[in-house]
Parts: C-alpha cells; sequence; structure tokens
C-alpha cells in the first residue's frame, strides 16, 4: 500500500535496538584481541570457545564504557545487577548460551532527544544492556546464503565474546508520518553520541553499530498497538529510515486486506528496500534466562558513577548548539551542515583560521557538490580542512575570485596538490595589475560597442555583459567588481 | 498428578533439539516433576528475610582490566573440532526443514 494511504488509515508505533561493539582492546570476558577482520579464528582461546574449566571474568572498561552511555542518555545507573544467560541453540555461540543481561540491566529509563524536520522529539530509552557478541556464521549450500535451504554451515568465533551494548526504546508513539525519519535521526545521534564518548567506531558498514526495527500499526484513532515485526539486517543509516517505511506500507497492505500481521523476526534487503519473513520470533521464556552463576554480581560504586558523569564530554547537541551560536547560523543551516556531516570538517577549517561563513560556504557549496557528483561523502574527499581554510584566505586577500578558487578546490580534488601549489601549477592569480586589466577592458569595450552605447546611455544593467566578456578574455582571472568598477569608470558613468 | 505437562517437555525438548518418543515424554514428565519438587522445597526454609541469591560467594565487582592476551593458533583452536572448513568450524545444518 502506497505509504501516503497507509498513514491516512494507521498509525505507527516504533520501537528500535540498537546493537553497539565496544572499542575494547580485548573481549568481554576473556584476554582475546578485538581486531576487525582478522583471519578466522585466530582472536580465540578456551574461554570465548567454551572450553570445559574456562570461566569468564568480565572486563572493567567495557562495564565502565556501558555506564558511560548510560549516563549520557540520561539512564539511572544500577546500584547493583547480574548477567544472566540466554540459552539457545545456534552454533554462533560455541557455549549454546549467550551471556547477556535479563532483568537487571545496568542502565535503565533513560532518553535521547532528536530533531526532525524542525522539531524536538524525545525518544525514551528503556535499557542500556551489556552482552557478548556472537560468532559469524557462512552458510554453505542453498540458493540464498541463508540460513534456510543451507547444507551445512561454518562459525568463525573471532567475534564471539566482543563487548556489545544493547540499547532498547520504549515504544515511540506519536511519529506519524515522520516515523522512518524519526528512526533514522535516532540512530544518526545515538552515533554521534557513541563517537563523541569514544566508546566504538560505530561503523554500521563494519557491523559495530546495528539496529533492528521494530514495527507495530494501529488503526486511527485506536489506542491498542497492533502486532509488531523486528526487521534485521539494516545496515546502514538509509536502511533504518528504508526499513521502517517499508514495512509500515506492508503491514498497512496485510492490514487493509483483512489478514493478520504475525510477530516475526524480517530481513531487511538493500537492493529492493523490503523485508522478507524470518523465524517466528521465540518468547522470552524459551530463553531460560537464569542468573549467571560463573560471574559475580556487578554493583557500581555510586561515587564511581558520579565521578564517571562530571567527566562526560560535551555531547552532540550541546556542541551543535555551542557551535550555533558561535558560528551565528540559522536552524536551517545548521540541519543542512548536521545533515552533511559537514559539523565535524566546518569546525577544524574555522579551527584552520577561516571564518565560519567562509568555510560553510565552501564546505555546503562547491564540495557538497563535488562530493555528491561522484557519490561520496564530505568526509572522504581527498581535501583537508586546513586547504579549505587556505583557499578561503587566499580569497579574503584578494589573490583569489570565486571562480578561481573553484579551480583550485578541483585542482587539490583531483591530487595536483595544495593550494599554493594548484595556484602556481595553474596559474590561477586575480590579475591585479590594473595596467593589464584595462588593456582586456579596452578590448572588451571595442568588441562590444553595442553594449558600451547601452551602458552609457544610462541602461547600467547592461554591464554584466561587460564584465563577463572581461572575465571570459582573461579566463576568469580578472576581480570581477574591480573591472565593474573600472568598465563604468571608462565610460563615464555613475555606478 | 504431574505439575510438568508432556507438552511443557516436547517444549523444552525441542527448544534443547532432543528427539524424545512418546513414552519419553512421560518418562521425564515424571522425572522432571520430581526434581522441581525436591527443589520447591527449599522454598518451605526460606523466610522472607532470607533474599534470594544465586552466588555462593558473598562478593562483587570482580573485573579484570582491558589487557590483550595471547589466543590460541588456529590449529590449536580447531584441533578439537569435529569438522572443520576454511579455518572455520563446520557445523550441521542448522534449520530443519519446517523451521
Amino acid at each position: 500500500m502506497p505509504y501516503d494511504e497507509a498513514l491516512e488509515r494507521f498509525e505507527p508505533v516504533l520501537g528500535l535496538e540498537t546493537h553497539v561493539e565496544l572499542g575494547t582492546a580485548s573481549k568481554m570476558f576473556c584476554g582475546c584481541p578485538t581486531a576487525f577482520g582478522a583471519p578466522p579464528n585466530t582472536q580465540v582461546c578456551p574461554v570465548c570457545l567454551a572450553l570445559p574449566g574456562s570461566l569468564p571474568t568480565a572486563n572493567e572498561q567495557a562495564i565502565e564504557s556501558t555506564i558511560r552511555i548510560g549516563l549520557a542518555l540520561n539512564c539511572t545507573i544500577a546500584t547493583w545487577c547480574r548477567f544472566a544467560r540466554k540459552n539457545y541453540f545456534y552454533p554462533d555461540m560455541p557455549k549454546n548460551y549467550q551471556i547477556s543481561q535479563y532483568d537487571e540491566p545496568l542502565c535503565v529509563n533513560g532518553y535521547l532527544d532528536v530533531e526532525v524536520d524542525g522539531r524536538t522529539v524525545r525518544v525514551e530509552i528503556e535499557r542500556v544492556h551489556l552482552e557478548e557478541d556472537t560468532g559469524k556464521s557462512t552458510h554453505v549450500g542453498g540458493a540464498t546464503g541463508r540460513i534456510h535451504g543451507a547444507d551445512y554451515s561454518i562459525v568463525d568465533y573471532n567475534r564471539a565474546g566482543i563487548p556489545l551494548v544493547e540499547i532498547v526504546t520504549k515504544p515511540i508513539e506519536g511519529t506519524d508520518r515522520l516515523a522512518p525519519e524519526v528512526a533514522r535521526a535516532y540512530v544518526t545521534e545515538l552515533r554521534e553520541v557513541m563517537r563523541s564518548l569514544g566508546v566504538s567506531d560505530v561503523r554500521m558498514e563494519q557491523g559495530s553499530l546495528r539496529c533492528d526495527v521494530n514495527v507495530s500499526l494501529m488503526p486511527r484513532g485506536s489506542s491498542e498497538w497492533g502486532t509488531r515485526t523486528e526487521t534485521k539486517n539494516v545496515n546502514s543509516l538509509r536502511s533504518v529510515e528504508r526499513a521502517v517505511r517499508g514495512e509500515i506500507e506492508r503491514q498497512a497492505a496485510v492490514l487493509a486486506g483483512g489478514g493478520r500481521i504475525v510477530q516475526e523476526t524480517r530481513h531487511f534487503h538493500e537492493d529492493t528496500g523490503q523485508t522478507t519473513s524470518g523465524r517466528s520470533k521465540e518468547e522470552a521464556q524459551d530463553y531460560r534466562y537464569f542468573p549467571e552463576p560463573d560471574l559475580l554480581p556487578i554493583a557500581p560504586d555510586p561515587a564511581w558513577v558520579e565521578s564517571l558523569k562530571a567527566a562526560l564530554p560535551e555531547l552532540p547537541s550541546a556542541r551543535r548548539r555551542r557551535l550555533q551560536d558561535e558560528w551565528g547560523v540559522s536552524d536551517l543551516d545548521m540541519a543542512a551542515m548536521h545533515n552533511a556531516d559537514a559539523i565535524d570538517l566546518v569546525e577544524a577549517t574555522v579551527a584552520a583560521g577561516a571564518p565560519a561563513a567562509d568555510a560553510r560556504k565552501w564546505w555546503m557549496g562547491e564540495l557538497a557538490r563535488r562530493a555528491n557528483e561522484s557519490a561520496t561523502t564530505l568526509a572522504d574527499l581527498p581535501i583537508t580542512p586546513a586547504q579549505v581554510a587556505r583557499v578561503t584566505e587566499l580569497v579574503a586577500s584578494g589573490a583569489l575570485n570565486d571562480k578561481l578558487a573553484r579551480q583550485v578546490l578541483e585542482g587539490v580534488l583531483a591530487g595536483e596538490g595544495g593550494p599554493d601549489e594548484v595556484v602556481d601549477k595553474r596559474g590561477l592569480q586575480v590579475v591585479s595589475d590594473e595596467g593589464e586589466l584595462m588593456s582586456i577592458i579596452d578590448q572588451v569595450l571595442a568588441d562590444n560597442a553595442d553594449a558600451a552605447e547601452k551602458v552609457r546611455g544610462g541602461k547600467i544593467a547592461a554591464v554584466g555583459a561587460l564584465v563577463g566578456g572581461v572575465m571570459k578574455a582573461s579566463r576568469g582571472k580578472a576581480d570581477a567588481g574591480r573591472a565593474r568598477e573600472l568598465i563604468l569608470e571608462r565610460l563615464g558613468v555613475q555606478g | 498428578m504431574s505439575a510438568i505437562t508432556r507438552d511443557e517437555v516436547a517444549h523444552l525438548a525441542r527448544l534443547s533439539r532432543l528427539a524424545l518418543a512418546d513414552d519419553e515424554l512421560d518418562h521425564f514428565a515424571a522425572q522432571l516433576d520430581q526434581i522441581v519438587g525436591a527443589v520447591a522445597r527449599v522454598s518451605e526454609v526460606a523466610a522472607g528475610d532470607i533474599p534470594p541469591s544465586s552466588h555462593a560467594l558473598p562478593l562483587t565487582n570482580v573485573f579484570r582490566p582491558d589487557a590483550v592476551r595471547p589466543s590460541l593458533t588456529p590449529e590449536g583452536a580447531l584441533s578439537g573440532a569435529p569438522a572443520v572448513e576454511d579455518d572455520r568450524f563446520r557445523v550441521p545444518r542448522i534449520l530443519g526443514e519446517e523451521e
């Protein structure tokens, strides 16, 4: 069912479960390293392989990072809690259970404010708990490479036991048609919070930040939630948005056709933006959770928690407010920079000496256009904030005009060197010699006698064509403003 | 009268990937019932002033520093595996036809 029609008939309720792999040096319960991309089964030991007689010990840094995440998300930190065993029968954990937390998470009842479409939406956080990541299974045989229909599977346990924080929202109501955008904005903001805390590299493409999207619909006018589905395999911010949208459309079609939604796990497909049915979801009791006997309870000292809270860095939303103040830009411009991931770059460019307005102008204008053209991100463009700052400096000093500056940026992006090098190599200097400029102007006036006559006769607007002629004849190196002044002077007209 | 039903045993068996025959379901239902009954006797002696406990030791916050220690070699890690492919543990089909 088309999205608009779905929204006319139903209201979506969202829930987001986000998993963040912590960036600790060693695993959650053993000393194995956590590097991404190591050869299979080279970062495993008796503990994370669950060999008989081995015992886990909790990583203090991971506990600390989880508490810091909880504090940054305005949560209450438990004064006493335990790990729990989650029993299940997939071989992605060699123990046949995953050490997780169940009814005693480390952090509860927080919130994260996100900005969508000019309004602030408060997403309430139900819990933040600590668990261990699972191994990576590859399914062999069958048509799809999925677990269904596979002949057998092969497992790499390098990832098994890496500390994993799960952040669960409360049901998010009232987002209405903005549900997909709210979901995306939430995950974006969460990622920035993690970055500012320095607890994870939060790379969705490497799986260090993963998101499960819960969606249910209720008919307009009803306040009773429908059955929800949980969509997994959502591996980019854009996919979060698309998955919510796709699932709203699919569920609306099922419900409108008199069908019912099955509570199940669904898989998101990047290529189509659709979800397909996965396994039907286990009930919580099927996991037979019980307190982990091999690990002692955690009782964070309130004084320690207070000191962690006091030492939290400036969080992204507060930083954005501060920078917006410092830069004097509108809400709209700030939101645009945020969406383009340009804030860090603009800040670094300002730090390198550029005025904020100029830094913003180049990153959000010419460079955004270039990034867009080559389907990359601003951060991945081969140019540094210091180089952009140098270009703004050259423009401010009059050595370059905007047109030449664009050519300099083009040269830097093409790998021709830094701004000064490109200026030298390409001979990009504003013509500052007035004699040279005057001879160009005289030539242009001679070639465009009609236009010159109009200007003399008082049609000042016609001067544009003449300035254009000068810019063309100088191959962009003239200072257009100065050229205009000189042309008017030559024609004896007051500008 | 058994408090643990055949259906519950069948459900547990499925979760544990155990194939139990019909007569085994009855057999284990009775046995599990006895076990649960025995454990339940603890609640008869645990008064309200005794908090439930999950650990024998009165300790909390036993942590290790975040320091890397040597892992096994892949050969060592895989040496006990019944089947190996591409330096990975090879396991039988995970989901049956009906799942």
